[in-house]
């Protein structure tokens, strides 16, 4: 099997924007944001990397379902040192999480990587389902939420961090799927080097029908509201801190009632 | 409408959240429909307490093939009891479990999913079709969205979402379903429990964050003493995190974790909008910090204008002197 890592990677708004309903009141507006790769997808690249230069991967090729306007997401990881970029270009699409892990599990069988990466998640829709979902369609093993991927021969162990701090660890036979957790790795910066080399390296752009899309959904986002307004809270101070410590706790007892 | 519960277990015992989910699964199903769980593993407890949530019918994939947690073998087992027991709907908690297998359940199934929802009730238009409501953006907007389509529609609930109400308690026809062959592309070899007793922040009834201002890792010991005689679990703020205060574990926020407990006290946090977006959604919020203009103090329920080295002891030594 050639040795090949798919990373997918999408590009969601940035942590600190301000997110508001659109005008129709039934989307997000974020076409005015600034977008960066999502940032769990940066663990994602860096793991892939650090793979390839210890041997286990002869090429790292990054993946986007996005609009071709978005590429920067896939140029960033072109500079970071990925070796081929293809963005499935999303326009006019409105899919939900089975149709974009089917048109991603068509480029699998195409690329047939001997490791697929993504971020655990989305820090959009927050929904963690997109990589699993592929993995079942493509028939292979998912590890997601991973901190620490372990390779040899025949097997790879992968941690899986669960609740309470916990880890599951698991001896995976490749080809799999890997969704990146925050505690894998640090993500490099890209240079000046690499950003100029970045634009020569290969890039291609595939219309989803093309991988067989199927331009249906049955997730129908119907309304997107403010989370609700909280009545102004009690606030206490310049008196003695027993004092407002006692106040609070009364508060905490009799009105909330939670301690 | 007939609704299947993911009931999660581990080591043969079935979690607390599946309490909740039954709750959900009990009023969604309606009065002229049906409840059952589907738990897979092996040497399983008995399922009575479930029934007082709602729980009807048990089909039960039990088996050696299925003793170690397998996210491919679990969620083939559900998705074949799903489909022998004509499910409309499949419910599971937004744990890392459920949040594991029911994508996959998804897939297999051919079906819309929603998950980490805080509120899931049948569509407007009739049917099968779902209505739920979920925090989008770590719960800087809210999204409300429908699930239609044939197959059996997934739903992952997150924790405390919505209360677990015990009921009358009835029998449970328990079926036994076949237990799926081991796939042994991937193995558990290893669980590595972590030496702390505390409740997963996702979970946790009681939050108590510490931010920058902590100025150290030591520091953090004041919130764990103060945790310790509040059964809270101790979050950090992301700039508590980077400064190499706290593990990434405890990080709550838009790129840690989104918590919904009881309380959350925040200590020494400004209130980022990232930091926000993870614990907005806590039933009451307390707020310590020096800076009155500190945007957490506007989500705050109750809220101390003091210097967190001396609320948190004194926090602690009134909460003692309570326990007595």
């Amino acid at each position: 099997m050639s040795k090949k890592a798919l990373v997918l990677v999408k590009p969601t708004p940035d942590t600190e924007a301000q997110i508001a309903p659109g005008s129709d009141g039934a989307s997000v507006d974020t076409a005015s944001l600034t977008h960066v790769i999502n940032p769990y997808d940066e663990f994602a690249i860096e793991e892939a990397l650090l793979l390839k230069e210890k041997g286990e991967f002869e090429e790292v090729v990054v993946a986007s379902f996005c609009e071709p306007s978005r590429k920067d997401v896939v140029v960033k990881a072109l500079a970071m040192g990925a070796d081929r970029g293809v963005i499935i270009d999303s326009t006019g699409t409105n899919c939900d999480s089975l149709s974009i892990a089917r048109v991603f599990a068509k480029l699998v069988a195409k690329e047939s990587p001997s490791v697929v990466f993504g971020g655990k998640q989305a820090i959009d829709d927050d929904n963690m389902h997109v990589l699993t979902m592929l993995g079942e369609i493509a028939n292979l093993p998912t590890i997601n939420v991973v901190s620490k991927v372990e390779p040899g021969e025949g097997s790879w162990k992968i941690h899986r961090e669960v609740e309470n701090g916990q880890k599951e660890i698991y001896e995976v036979t490749l080809p799999c799927v890997i969704g990146a957790h925050k505690s894998l790795n640090t993500p490099r910066y890209t240079n000046l080097r690499g950003i100029m080399q970045a634009k020569k390296k290969p890039f291609e752009v595939i219309a989803a029908a093309e991988l067989g899309l199927e331009n249906t959904s049955q997730v129908k986002l119907l309304k997107v509201s403010m989370p609700p307004e909280k009545p102004p809270g009690k606030l206490f101070k310049d008196e003695p801190i027993e004092e407002m410590v006692s106040k609070v706790v009364e508060l905490l007892r009799s009105e909330a009632k939670v301690i | 409408m007939k609704v299947l519960v993911f009931l999660e277990q581990r080591e043969g015992k079935f979690r607390s959240i599946c309490n909740e989910t039954l709750t959900i699964a009990k009023s969604l199903a309606g009065d002229g429909g049906s409840v059952a769980g589907v738990a897979v593993g092996s040497g399983l407890e008995s399922a009575d307490s479930l029934s007082s949530f709602g729980l009807q019918t048990l089909l039960k994939a039990e088996g050696d093939s299925c003793s170690s947690y397998n996210v491919i073998t679990y969620a083939k087992a559900v998705a074949a009891a799903a489909s022998s027991w004509g499910a409309d709907c499949i419910l599971g908690g937004a744990t890392p479990m459920g949040k594991d297998v029911l994508p996959r359940v998804a897939a297999k199934l051919g079906s819309a999913i929603a998950s980490d929802v805080t509120s899931v009730t049948a569509g407007s238009g009739g049917g099968t079709n779902l209505e739920v409501t979920k925090p989008l953006f770590a719960g800087k907007v809210v999204g409300t969205y429908e699930l239609s389509g044939s197959a059996p529609k997934v739903v992952s609930v997150r924790p405390n979402s919505m209360p677990a109400v015990a009921g009358g308690a009835g029998s449970i026809d328990v079926q036994a379903v076949e237990a799926p062959a081991a796939d042994d592309r991937l193995k558990l070899v290893e669980m590595v429990k972590s030496d702390s007793e505390k409740a997963d922040l996702t979970e946790a009834s009681i939050i108590i964050s510490g931010g920058r201002s902590l100025g150290s890792e030591e520091n953090f010991k004041i919130l764990e003493d103060c945790a310790d005689v509040l059964g809270a679990t101790v979050g950090a703020s992301r700039a508590a995190v980077d400064s190499g205060y706290a593990p990434h574990s405890m990080q709550v926020g838009q790129t840690g974790k989104t918590v919904n407990p009881n309380l959350y006290i925040a200590c020494g946090i400004s209130g980022a909008i990232q930091h926000l977006a993870g614990m907005r959604t806590s039933k009451f919020i307390v707020a310590i910090n020096k800076d009155e203009n500190a945007p957490i103090f506007k989500i705050a329920d109750y809220g101390i204008v003091a210097d967190l080295f001396e609320v948190v002891p004194a926090l602690q030594t009134k909460l003692q002197a309570l326990k007595g």
